[in-house]
């Protein structure tokens, strides 16, 4: 026992051994502590860390070859299955792209429907997060208080698309209906109540003297090696990095908004939680001004070719029989091209990198995963920290298994 | 001097001159073919340079085109300069039977995974990476799936006919 530190949430320099011996560990793939299907092949002295070795894949459902021979509108589904805590935002993203590349002009309606959802996407995934850091220090009520404004958030989901957590929201060129009044007056009601269920939430972990003291210094990872991992949203801010992809590449007119980037300083496990909180709350700010200045128009672009026309249309008018059968058996004509579009994840930039060789499908479709490439910094945030504190470092940098194994 | 496009096309050709294979500006992004053997150089050097500061590693995959003869698996690398905001894509083409590259774990650290994707679904071979094996699919698998060759779907089914669309 010499020279030796057992620091909780510190990281050691020297790693010595307790008593020399050394256990190797198979945390996973179905383990009660790790949320989601994660294999880390743990050398562990004691509790300590030495090394961990992530296995991944085991949810890997082969999406980019299935995208090679789904028509567009097809493949919004895939997307839903990334980060499943937000598919709305995988979805929008996955339409902006293709927007871009055939050129679609867009109402600001739609672009402001579509901050809306995109914004509640986040505050839902965020609460997840953030209610499972707690759970796994072992404070579970605060999990079960905000479920049930995540249901909220939910609900409004399946006012606009139907659907609840994957939720093929929205199309090509729009949403396939306008925000219904009773969509909007949930969305109001929620935007009245969600901040004071928020600071209860906030009241039970952010100033809690046991929490504190099992976050702060768990897991942390400097500014430097988090953009030398290429670390994108919450997990780099928390780093201490500000880049965030709706301020430095606006789409869907979020320029037209005022918010605040939260940043933190130690990109630790406390850090990113509240980063998470405030990003919760410049979200709702985001949703207010959306709903405030929601123009008029129509709720879809002009793209025939993309947007399914109205029912009553499609049995009244050649023209838009026409379109609706091009567009349901994958017959439309896509110009071929070279597109990357990112867009603002809940864990980071969300990358669709799209070659079209102008045939119904997609030639290659590459999906920018912030997970996938986050998550190979873990055995170094875990090196030399307890066993406890690599469970919550995990949960707190949000790994989602979907969006890992894509 | 913006840095731009413009600018970053023109420091790399004044640098590397011939190593510069090509060059266009699909919806903005320069993309920039280079020389596959000089890919650590021109990566390093783009990291290192004193204003275009790419040091975000963005992206990095690959793409086949079987018809390409010779130069058939197109790596695709998307690097970011934070301080800019500027993104450039570089493409290093590698013929699909032996093909290797560089690896940029040197640099980016989060390299690693990224080129062991790119070798899991194309096979290609990172020179110097540290653990160049499967990542998503299984060890056993004895191919690689995302080139073209492997069709999607099962080629013996009988029950769709698609030959009515065209396809």
């Amino acid at each position: 026992m010499n020279n030796l530190k057992v620091n909780q949430n510190g990281q050691l320099s020297a790693l010595d051994t307790i008593d020399g011996e050394i256990a190797t560990l198979n945390l996973g793939p179905t383990h009660p502590a790790t949320h989601g299907v994660f294999q880390n092949i743990l050398k562990i002295d004691g509790e300590r860390i030495i090394s961990g070795e992530p296995t991944i894949g085991y949810i890997h459902r082969a999406f980019e070859k299935l995208a090679e021979r789904r028509p567009y509108n097809q493949i919004t589904p895939i997307t839903d299955r990334l980060n499943y805590c937000s598919s709305p935002i995988n979805n929008m993203g996955w339409h902006m792209t293709v927007e871009k590349l055939i050129g679609a002009e867009l109402p600001k309606k739609v672009e402001y429907m579509r901050v809306i959802i995109m914004e509640l996407a986040r505050i839902a995934d965020h609460l997840v997060c953030n209610s499972v850091i707690g759970v796994d220090t072992g404070a579970l009520t605060g999990f079960t208080y905000v479920f049930q404004e995540r249901e909220k958030i939910y609900e409004l989901y399946e006012e606009v698309c139907g659907a609840r957590l994957t939720t093929n929201v929205g199309r090509i060129g729009g949403f396939e209906r306008d925000f219904s009044p009773e969509f909007d007056r949930k969305l109001r009601k929620f935007i009245k109540e969600f901040p004071a269920k928020l600071q209860e939430f906030d009241n039970l972990l952010t100033r809690n003297r046991i929490f504190m003291d099992r976050v702060i210094g768990a897991g942390p990872i400097s500014a430097e090696r988090a953009l030398n991992y290429s670390f994108a949203g919450p997990n780099l801010r928390a780093a201490g990095v500000d880049y965030d992809v709706r301020v430095m590449n606006p789409y869907s007119s979020y320029q037209d908004f005022e918010f605040d980037i939260p940043i933190g300083k130690d990109g630790d496990t406390y850090d990113r939680f509240l980063v998470r909180q405030e990003e919760m709350r410049q979200s709702l700010r985001i949703i207010q001004q959306a709903l405030d200045g929601m123009p008029a128009g129509k709720h879809y672009a002009d793209v025939p070719d993309f947007y399914l026309p109205p029912k009553q249309e499609v049995y009244s008018s050649m023209e838009a029989l026409i379109y609706h059968f091009k567009i349901v058996m994958g017959e439309t004509a896509i110009p071929a091209g070279e597109v990357y579009h990112s867009v603002e994840g809940a864990n980071g930039e969300l990358g669709y990198y799209l070659i079209s060789d102008g045939g119904r499908t997609p030639y290659r479709l590459h999906f920018r995963r912030p997970c996938f490439i986050y998550y190979q910094a873990y055995p170094e945030m875990i090196q030399g920290a307890m066993l406890s504190d690599a469970i919550l470092t995990m949960s707190s940098m949000n790994v989602i298994a979907g969006e890992l194994d894509a | 001097m913006a840095i731009d496009n413009a600018f970053a096309k023109q420091s790399i050709q004044e640098h590397f001159g011939s190593d510069l294979l090509g060059h266009e500006e699909p919806f903005g992004l320069l993309t920039i073919e280079i020389n596959p053997e000089k890919l650590i150089d021109i990566v390093g050097w783009l990291y290192n340079h004193p204003e275009l500061k790419m040091t975000y590693l963005t992206d990095l995959c690959a793409v086949h085109y079987p018809e390409q003869s010779g130069r058939e698996i197109a790596v695709v690398y998307h690097l970011h300069s934070l301080p800019n905001n500027l993104r450039v894509r570089l493409k290093a083409f590698l013929p699909v039977a032996g093909g290797h590259i560089a690896s940029l774990t040197g640099i980016f650290s989060g390299a690693n995974w990224m080129e062991r994707e790119t070798f899991d679904f194309y096979g290609v071979q990172f020179d110097g990476h540290p653990q160049l094996k499967r990542i998503l699919n299984m060890d056993e698998m004895d191919y690689h799936p995302l080139l073209k060759q492997y069709a999607l779907e099962d080629e013996t089914r009988e029950d769709k006919d698609d030959r009515f669309f065209g396809r």
